[in-house]
């Protein structure tokens, strides 16, 4: 079957079985390997994309159910002011240790701003906690949400050098 | 103390230490734009990469610096440290570096990650590099100015002839330097720790930006030209031969180019992670191959049907325990005697599970074999061992393997082993083609080289002032057909033998069919559970402050005689005084001396370790949650490492990792096994931790003035104990199997 798929503002047309996951077909028909494959299943989060703004598991999301849905991914989320700000703050902090959950971090984070610019720890955890870092970055994660929001920093846990 | 602390290091990496061996040469060239190439030049071979970039540093005309990394990056951070290390001593500005992955190449020294050695191996050698490139501009700009080197200083890019203030950029110098001959390594000097302009400041990853745009290319996100992707089922039972499967009717599903049948190798293959028994299945896409995959049936041989299973293992272990030991580890003065004689005796047994590594980024490797020889892009630790893997057991010549270290999604001793590459290999080799090999998670966790279980049954002897004056420890650990299986030992000089008068460590093997191995701190990420929580009861029954037990054992400051060199390393010395410093720092700064005024329900526990030449305490604060789960509150780590964080950046996220990483150990982390197979799936069977259970984690570096060794490693141990001494003292509950079972605090015995 023949899909044509809007990625990034951009319109694609890519071909798959109707029960082809996006996740697939970003990266292997469309080459934006940005999207990561973690579990294949909803677990892990490492494939989160955006459809029409909300965070969804591209693993498990059937190239045919898309239609006329907007996706955006890591490649394209710099776009978006929040998208930025939270690039910004991963920069500044060096969230990443193997770099390989956090483009599905970066998505969960986004969506989570554009809904609740002053997201609590409860609403961190809340948004956060499906996607699975394996290198535990958990306390940069947080730190880094917290700074794109503009709150204050959370109390420093890194000692006198 | 130390020998046992490199056990960790991958076994194929023979390369010659850290030194540049006398066969290869620093050398210098001229780069194609006119700038200089300080690179080696190994049996009259200058080397210079595909695109001309030399060995180590090239400067092109404009100034800016390539350096390249020699070692693979599996999220600890070596791609930025051992730039930083080169560029700070050539005297360059960090925005002006470009970093390059190195490919493997027999020209470098030490190309793996493993055992916390980055940093302990290549801290002088790449420093030198970069101060030999230093000299070879400031003896271009002396020789420019005809004036003496010792005129001239070098920051920033650039030279300046001191008293005259004349400057030339490095970019300007760059093809005079080109032209001198290249310094010996031993003879430069280094900067003193004062004159740093890059170590020791926060220095972000050097892939991340690109990591954020969606443009780091992972093994996974490899793509060459003309390539397929392939799925490689093998038997779920280790070591299952295929006898029959339904290749034919695979091969007429949508997409399916080939399907066919691969041999193993031989007998040892599934315990030594090598090639083993399976189909593989090659499409034009992934996800038809693997949904072919499914629709696999495979009859496996007898020895796939097998009884192995967690259960039986702990009532073999419980049976082995009423008798002695099988072999004795060490036995030092009369334990029967002294325990006879103690007026206090404990008796305790523990028991950990096996762990599958879960990298975030399943095992991948992507491989092109031609009549030629072989082209591997591959997310491994130990691509030197990878690629001999693949000579020996497709029959090519090593020389002729080409092997592209690429960027891992983790890898915390998986990726040490090089199965994955040699399926891929095999299977491009059959098909004839280019392929991707992709692992579902399913394969990645039933088939890993598995931190192993073990069970630990202690008795010890306390005298009248709480002090343990007898200690025996009958460790009943796994092995294959009588021989230890790998990562399972318990070494002889384990804490707290030599601190104790009468002790003795005794082994009995239970037979395993399943591959073990490294797996972050192997060994210490099990047994400081069992030890430094056993030492915590021992402290309770003595009536003794956990941390002032552990500093009367522990002595007062002596610095004991190191073993011999390994790998051109000096082995440091163990120091009973850096033992100290951690323990009383991390007191300090957690208030462990205030616990007792803690509200109810709420514990302290703390636990030390050294490994990996780290010595690292650490404290938790927890509770029970509403639910009645572990609740932890927050962790302090002191770390003494050395004198010198060389990034702080990757450093505090190390540490904060790897305890985290230990914590979800403790709370979730356990593979079992049925019917000789892996019950676990996927993350709905195999629990990692996540942001709502991460505490926070606070890390103190105490630089005590010692050369740096490594911190991938050393702080994941102490906060598995400190964490069930805590929950210890919070609930009256002592935790002895692990993962914790929430229920047990609820209610059970204690
Ligand atoms: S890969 Fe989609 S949630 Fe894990
Ligand atoms: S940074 Fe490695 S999995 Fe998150």
């Amino acid at each position: 079957m023949r899909y044509s798929i809007l990625v990034n503002g951009n319109r694609r047309s890519v071909e798959g079985a109707a029960d082809t996951p996006l996740l697939w077909v970003l990266r292997d028909e469309l080459h934006l390997v940005g999207t990561k494959f973690g579990c294949g299943i909803g677990l892990c989060g490492a494939c989160t994309v955006h459809l029409n703004g909300a965070p969804t598991r591209a693993c498990v999301t059937p190239i045919s159910g898309i239609g006329e849905a907007s996706i955006v991914t890591i490649e394209g989320i710099g776009e978006s002011e929040w998208g930025r700000k939270v690039k910004e703050a991963w920069l500044a902090l060096d969230v990443m240790q193997c770099g390989y959950c956090q483009a599905g971090q970066v998505m969960a984070a986004t969506a989570l701003l554009v809904r609740n610019p002053t997201p609590s720890d409860g609403d961190i955890d809340e948004a956060m906690s499906s996607i699975i870092c394996r290198c535990c970055t958990y306390t940069r994660i947080r730190a880094a949400i917290k700074r794109a929001a503009g709150l204050q920093a959370p109390e420093t846990l890194e000692g006198e050098l | 103390m130390s020998a046992r602390h490199v056990a960790g290091t991958p076994s194929g990496t023979d390369a010659p230490g850290l030194r540049i061996s006398r066969r290869t040469f620093l050398a210098t060239g001229l780069a194609a734009g006119g700038g200089l190439l300080l690179t080696l030049k190994f049996a009259g071979r200058t080397f210079a990469d595909d695109a001309g970039v030399a060995a180590y540093i090239s400067i092109a005309p404009d100034g800016i610096v390539t350096i390249v990394a020699k070692n693979p990056e599996i999220g600890q951070g070596m791609k930025t440290t051992l730039p930083m290390l080169i560029a700070d001593e050539l005297g360059v500005e960090w925005k002006n570096v470009r970093v390059r992955q190195a490919m493997l190449d027999p020209i470098y020294p030490g190309q793996f990650a493993g055992g916390s050695l980055g940093t302990p191996l290549n801290w002088i050698p790449m420093q030198r590099v970069g101060a030999a490139g230093r000299q070879l501009l400031l003896a271009a700009a002396a020789h420019t100015w005809g004036v003496p080197v010792s005129q001239c200083e070098a920051s920033a890019g650039v030279v300046r002839h001191r008293s005259s203030g004349r400057t030339l950029t490095y970019g300007a110098l760059a093809g005079k330097a080109a032209a001198l001959p290249a310094p010996d390594l031993d003879s430069v000097t280094l900067k003193r720790p004062s004159e740093y302009t890059i170590i020791g400041k926060f220095t972000g990853g050097v892939d991340s930006p690109a990591i954020l745009e969606g443009a780091a290319v992972f093994g996974i996100d490899v793509t060459v030209a003309e390539m397929s992707y392939a799925v490689y089922e093998k038997s779920p039972v280790f070591g299952g031969r295929v006898v029959r499967a339904n290749i034919e009717e695979i091969k007429k599903l949508p997409g399916i180019r080939d399907a066919f049948i691969v041999r193993g190798i031989d007998a040892e293959a599934p315990i030594k992670m090598g090639l083993v028994d399976g189909v593989a299945i090659v499409a034009d896409k992934w996800w038809d191959a693997d949904q072919a995959r499914r629709k696999l049936r495979i009859d496996w041989s007898h020895q796939a049907v097998s009884d192995q299973s967690t259960q039986a293992f702990e009532r073999r272990a419980a049976q082995l325990a009423q008798s002695a030991p099988r072999s004795i580890i060490r036995r030092d003065g009369d334990v029967d005697a002294a325990l006879a004689r103690a007026p206090k005796v404990l008796e305790a047994s523990y028991a950990y599970p096996f762990l599958a590594h879960a990298t975030l980024e399943p095992q991948n490797c992507t491989a092109h074999v031609t009549d030629g020889g072989a082209e591997i892009w591959a997310p491994t630790q130990d691509p030197r061992a990878g690629a001999t893997l693949v000579a020996r057991t497709l029959g090519i010549d090593a020389g002729k393997i080409r092997v592209h270290m690429m960027r891992a999604g983790g890898a915390f001793g998986r990726r040490a082993y090089n199965d994955y590459m040699v399926e891929a290999a095999m299977i491009s080799k059959r098909a004839g083609r280019a392929i991707k090999l992709l692992w579902d998670r399913t394969q990645d966790i039933q088939h890993d080289a598995y931190r192993p279980g073990g069970f630990h049954y202690f008795k010890a002897g306390l005298d009248a002032a709480g002090r343990p004056v007898a200690f025996r420890d009958h460790f009943v650990t796994f092995g294959h057909d009588g021989r230890l299986a790998a990562t399972a030992e318990l070494p002889r000089d384990h804490f707290p033998a030599g601190y104790i008068p009468n002790l003795e460590y005794g082994q009995t093997l239970i037979e395993l069919n399943a591959p073990t191995g490294w797996m972050r701190n192997p060994g210490g990420n099990a047994l400081a559970f069992a030890f430094e929580s056993f030492l915590d009861e021992l402290a309770h029954a003595g009536g003794r402050d956990p941390l002032a037990l552990r500093l009367d054992l522990y002595g007062p400051p002596r610095v004991f005689a190191p073993p011999p060199a390994r790998r051109g390393m000096k082995i440091p010395p163990f120091d009973t005084g850096r033992v100290r410093g951690v323990l009383e720092l991390v007191a300090q700064k957690s208030d462990w001396h205030r616990r007792t005024a803690l509200p109810a329900g709420t514990g302290m526990g703390l636990a030390f370790y050294y490994s990996h030449f780290g010595y690292v305490a650490e404290v938790v604060k927890a509770g029970l949650s509403r639910e009645g789960t572990p609740k932890v509150h927050k962790i302090w780590a002191a770390v003494d490492i050395g004198r010198q964080i060389i990034n702080p950046a990757g450093a505090y996220n190390q540490a904060q990792g790897a305890i985290l990483d230990g914590l979800g150990q403790a709370l979730h982390m356990a593979v079992t096994f049925e019917n000789g197979r892996v019950v676990q799936r996927n993350f709905d069977t195999y629990h990692l931790l996540r942001i709502n259970e991460s505490p926070p984690v606070e890390v103190h570096f105490l630089r005590s003035d010692n050369d740096p060794t490594g911190l991938g490693e050393p702080p994941l141990p102490p906060v598995l104990p400190a964490l069930c001494n805590a929950l210890f003292a919070a609930t009256g509950k002592r935790i002895r199997t692990l993962p914790i079972d929430a229920r047990m605090l609820r209610a059970g015995e204690t």
